[in-house]
């Protein structure tokens, strides 16, 4: 079975050390926040100006000038910091920040990634995923292994335009768990009851399949 | 206006002097932080052809949104410009330029513009189509590109309070882009919700210090939340 969103979210959590600084993207790392591992305490970096983001607010907490990246009302946690974008990203650029989990339409073996515009389509922006990924020596990129129509997104060469290069080491797809080195996507940990071969096949960028590829757990109440 | 005393009567008078194919800053982020009313004066006075640098566009109808309506943007510098209909209707037209920057570096260009600094090198966007154009250079083994400050005739900005002498503070996220943006105005206009008197403000939590700071007014908000979101 692929991983649910939830599953993703529970995996990349297992990443996070006791006193880390992360920054989480929108969509599936944003759930990364539900699933910090007891006994481990984490400050998340919201790149609109928060260092410290709390759970999202009670009716009577919401604030119109407390929002985070993806401008839905948040709340500061204790020993929390506010300030302006600059110094926001001068502690992204300038690697402060341990880890970064971000979405992506495509990542490749050169460690290249492409997550912000889709030619012929609408042009939104790239927001802050290009200092992100730019700053950040510590990426994991989450997304699905393919696209609905069953194409590889983890390619030989980026084919969107990208987002930044040779900036990307850590990919989880719903299917499994992979590192990138030396031109090739290496394969750490496979889903659930998904078969090595069914990440081989899903897989167009070069793929090697150590020996040892082990099975993910999770509890069953997911 | 007189002196240090950088305090305006009307919104009228906040934005004398603004006139066709000018530069404005501002600051906000969505909808969290915006000059709101001095969106809605610049709509008023009906200038055209403005470069409007802010890191997004607003949404149909609230925050820069409004200046589409009037087709008063010539061209827009922005990292996200997402939320906004007429914004993709003014493009796909070829009404209206967009110049996609990345977030970090739209705040540093502000941040360097105002501190004097002409350009400067980042990582940021190097090898893909931000760096189109642009000088590269290694630093130890990295390429960086080159990326140029940008300054503004007027800079508009949100605070929370400011006291006669223009010195101003943020509430919340709601400082955002605000304190780069002031200080790269060749005319800084901050409208805030309150103006207090001279000594309230402690002098070691002033976010804008009131060199930076022409103009001041006080205004009133609606300060409309973008994506209600609460606690399950």
């Amino acid at each position: 079975m692929a991983l649910t969103r939830e599953q993703m979210a529970q995996r990349v959590a297992r990443e996070l050390k006791d006193g880390y600084y992360v920054n989480l993207g929108i969509g599936i790392p944003t759930l990364v926040a539900n699933y910090v591992p007891d006994g481990i305490d984490v400050m998340l970096q919201s790149e609109n100006g928060l260092l410290g983001m709390g759970a999202f607010p009670t009716e009577s907490e919401v604030d119109a000038d407390m929002i985070n990246a993806g401008k839905q009302t948040v709340t500061a946690r204790i020993g929390a910091s506010i300030f302006d974008s600059s110094q926001s990203f001068a502690m992204i650029r300038g690697g402060h920040v341990d880890l970064t989990v971000l979405g992506a339409f495509e990542v490749d073996v050169e460690g290249n990634i492409a997550s912000w515009m889709i030619p012929g389509k609408l042009v939104k922006g790239m927001g802050g995923a290009m200092d992100l990924v730019a700053g950040a020596d510590n990426i994991i990129v989450t997304m699905t292994h393919a696209s609905k129509d069953g194409e590889s997104k983890l390619l030989p060469r980026c084919s969107l335009p990208l987002t930044g290069c040779g900036c990307i080491r850590k990919v989880l797809t719903d299917l499994a768990y992979l590192e990138i080195e030396d031109g090739a996507f290496i394969l750490r940990e496979r889903a659930p009851g998904v078969s090595v071969e069914e990440i081989v096949a899903k897989t167009a960028g070069r793929l090697i399949v150590p020996d040892d590829v082990v099975e993910m757990q999770f509890p069953a109440s997911l | 206006m007189s002196g240090l005393d950088k305090r305006v009567g009307s919104y009228e008078e906040a934005l004398d002097g603004l006139t066709d194919d000018m530069t404005v800053l501002a600051g906000g982020f969505g909808l969290c932080g915006i000059p709101e009313n001095l969106i809605a004066e610049i709509r008023r006075r009906g200038v055209k052809g403005l470069t409007v640098v802010s890191n997004n566009c607003g949404v149909d109808g609230f925050g820069l949104g409004v200046l589409l309506e009037g087709r008063q943007i010539r061209k827009m510098i922005a990292s996200y410009v997402g939320e906004n209909a007429l914004f993709e209707q003014q493009l796909l037209s070829g009404e209206l330029e967009v110049e996609l920057t990345p977030q970090g570096t739209l705040a540093e260009k502000m941040r360097a513009g105002g501190a004097g600094i002409p350009a400067f090198f980042t990582a940021t966007g190097y090898g893909t189509p931000v760096a189109e154009g642009k000088e590269v250079r290694e630093f130890n083994g990295r390429p960086y590109i080159l990326e140029p400050a940008i300054t503004g005739d007027f800079a508009i900005v949100k605070g929370w309070k400011a006291d006669h002498f223009g010195n101003v503070v943020y509430r919340h996220t709601a400082q955002n882009f605000n304190p780069v943006v002031a200080t790269a105005g060749r005319i800084t206009v901050v409208e805030v919700e309150e103006i207090v008197e001279p000594g309230e403000l402690d002098p070691s939590q002033i976010h804008t210090p009131g060199i930076y700071v022409d103009r001041i007014i006080q205004g009133r908000f609606e300060k409309r939340i973008e994506k209600l979101t609460l606690r399950s």
